[in-house]
């Protein structure tokens, strides 16, 4: 241990799926108790709260009111998809700073049945032209000029990294397959949304939402939570054995935004924001790729995992095809990739993602994932990106290594 | 001739139509929008300059499934115009991927988007085939 070593003590996140009968403060509330639980702490505790719920309507306060009002600062946080991270980060900050021992990070989203993340709002040509909005468009522009919705985003982000690498093989049975990894990984997680396996057939012939990426390609809209209790050094150091010896070590807390890059204007660049907050990660841990027993990367859609294992350094500059290829990143090979099932089996509550994906690795860290733990786990990257653009990358490490 | 408008302040029409871009005149970096300042570099000076009308297209989706009132299936992507990056729908070509190509060549066509209760029609853009096919 270091004196300036943040520790994640408790940790938990709830079912992913339909909660058609809890509301988000119910399912806020589940993943906190129950992460103080597992910390084995209390709300008396605890010396700052963040908590991120993107589309509402709850806050930080409406939690306090169901779990424990003490009067400590509530930062409520939006950063899009990672908006968890970021109530992560910010929990963190705060222990750092020295301005609390202990702090809860909590991220939730009710999303089961709301369609497509973006571009959703149904649009209507004016009866007169007359110029309005930033480039004096006459009449809506998703649909005229390119798309505004996450699936094809994040297609043209898989199809650009193709033919930034001269792929000349079968692009949608690539990223087909990818899905099917992921679908394959989620049946071994009893808090998946969906558990089921997926052959490529089905993946490939289910309906189309963007080319490259199918329905089952594409991440879950559902509802959940997550909650961590983060602590200082100095307080782990006066908590119980048991306490100590579960505790996740935070080797790297890194969160970025996108620096300019000539095409992202026309398209989000997800690549260099996550490049910078990977490099960064690396070295703030001192560790690389090679040292990663798992990875839980954002793979909001299938295209995008192909990326990610780029960005994230977890092969050479333009060997991600080769990569997956391989079968590195099954949860049988070198650098497992979204044992989870990740976002397109597991779900993808928006703000819970962030600390879900934190919640997988420790789980396994701890040696406690059961059915699907990856045997010897001791170091771990989750990372999550919101567009905009936001990075998270957390490194992570068991407190027995 | 019905009056014509442009779908958006960059399309230049008449008779050789084109994209005009806002140039950074301290790094170059170009905008389709107006900027308080270079995203790049935080010159606040700009000019307006054509943006050429051939190139490659770097990317692209098919978008099946969209918001009410947006037509499907349409092509979307990434057109590189010599170093200028163009968010466009690719058209004149059938919306599936044995005929949309990564890296294929494309060069910029108006097209009639709508007509509205006083006659006028608005013109928006888009890259089309560049080679016979
Ligand atoms: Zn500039």
């Amino acid at each position: 241990m270091a004196a300036d070593d943040i520790w994640i003590l408790g940790i938990r996140m709830t079912k992913f799926g339909k909660h058609p009968d809890r509301d988000t403060i119910d399912l806020a509330a589940e993943a906190s108790m129950a992460a103080l639980a597992d910390g084995g702490v209390t709300m008396a505790d605890i010396g700052i709260l963040a908590f991120g719920n993107l589309r509402g309507p709850s806050t930080g306060q409406m939690l306090q009111k169901q779990i424990g009002q003490t009067g400590i600062p509530v930062f409520n946080v939006a950063n899009a998809c990672a908006t968890g991270a970021t109530a992560l980060r910010t929990a963190i900050m705060a222990i750092k700073a020295g301005e609390c021992e202990m702090g809860l990070a909590v991220g939730v989203e009710k999303l089961a049945g709301a369609g497509l993340l973006s571009g959703n709002a149904a649009q209507s040509d004016v009866n007169v032209y007359e110029p309005s909005g930033r480039v004096g468009e006459v009449a809506p522009l998703d649909g005229r000029i390119g798309t505004v919705t996450m699936p094809g985003v994040f297609a043209q982000v898989g199809m650009e990294y193709l033919y930034n690498h001269d792929y000349t093989g079968a692009e949608f049975e690539l990223f087909a397959r990818i899905s099917q990894k992921n679908h394959a990984h989620s049946t071994l997680n009893p808090l998946a949304a969906y558990t089921k396996e997926m052959s490529l057939e089905q993946i490939m012939g289910d309906v189309m939402i963007a080319y490259p990426n199918t329905r089952s390609m594409c991440s879950a809209n559902c509802d959940g939570a997550a909650a961590a209790v983060l602590v200082s050094d100095q307080k782990l150091r006066t908590l119980s054995a048991r306490q100590q010896a579960r505790a996740i070590k935070i080797r790297a807390s890194v969160l970025t935004s996108d620096p300019w890059q000539e095409a992202c204007q026309v398209l989000p660049d997800v690549n260099t924001l996550t490049r910078a907050a990977a490099k960064q990660a690396y070295e703030a841990a001192g560790v690389g790729p090679e040292d990663l027993d798992l990875v839980e990367l954002h793979d909001c859609f299938a295209t995008a995992e192909l990326v990610h294992y780029d960005n994230l350094g977890l092969c050479a500059p333009g060997g991600a095809v080769d990569l997956f290829e391989s079968g590195a990143t099954n949860r049988n090979g070198n650098m497992p990739v979204n044992v989870s099932g990740g976002l397109e089996s597991k779900g993808h509550p928006i703000a819970a993602t962030g600390i879900a994906n934190v919640w997988e690795v420790c789980h396994h860290l701890r040696g406690e994932a059961g059915d699907r733990q990856i045997d010897g786990a001791r170091m771990g990257l989750a990372h999550v990106i919101g567009l905009g653009s936001a990075c998270g990358v957390h490194i992570l490490e068991s407190a027995s290594a | 001739m019905p009056t014509q408008i442009p779908l958006v302040d960059y399309l230049e029409l008449g008779d050789a139509p084109h994209l005009v871009a806002q140039e950074c005149t301290a790094c170059g970096a170009r905008y389709f929008d107006r900027r308080n300042a270079c995203a790049g570099c935080f010159g606040t000076e700009f000019r307006s300059v054509p943006v050429g009308t051939e190139g490659t297209l770097r990317s692209f989706t098919i978008v099946a499934h969209a918001a009410p009132g947006v037509a499907t299936p349409f092509v979307a992507g990434v057109v590189d115009v010599d170093g200028t990056s163009v968010k466009s729908n690719i058209i004149n070509i059938p919306p599936d991927p044995e005929h949309v190509r990564l890296g294929m060549k494309v060069r910029l066509a108006t097209l009639v988007v709508g007509t509205d209760d006083a006659g006028t029609d608005a013109i928006g853009f888009g890259f089309e085939p560049a080679e016979g096919d």
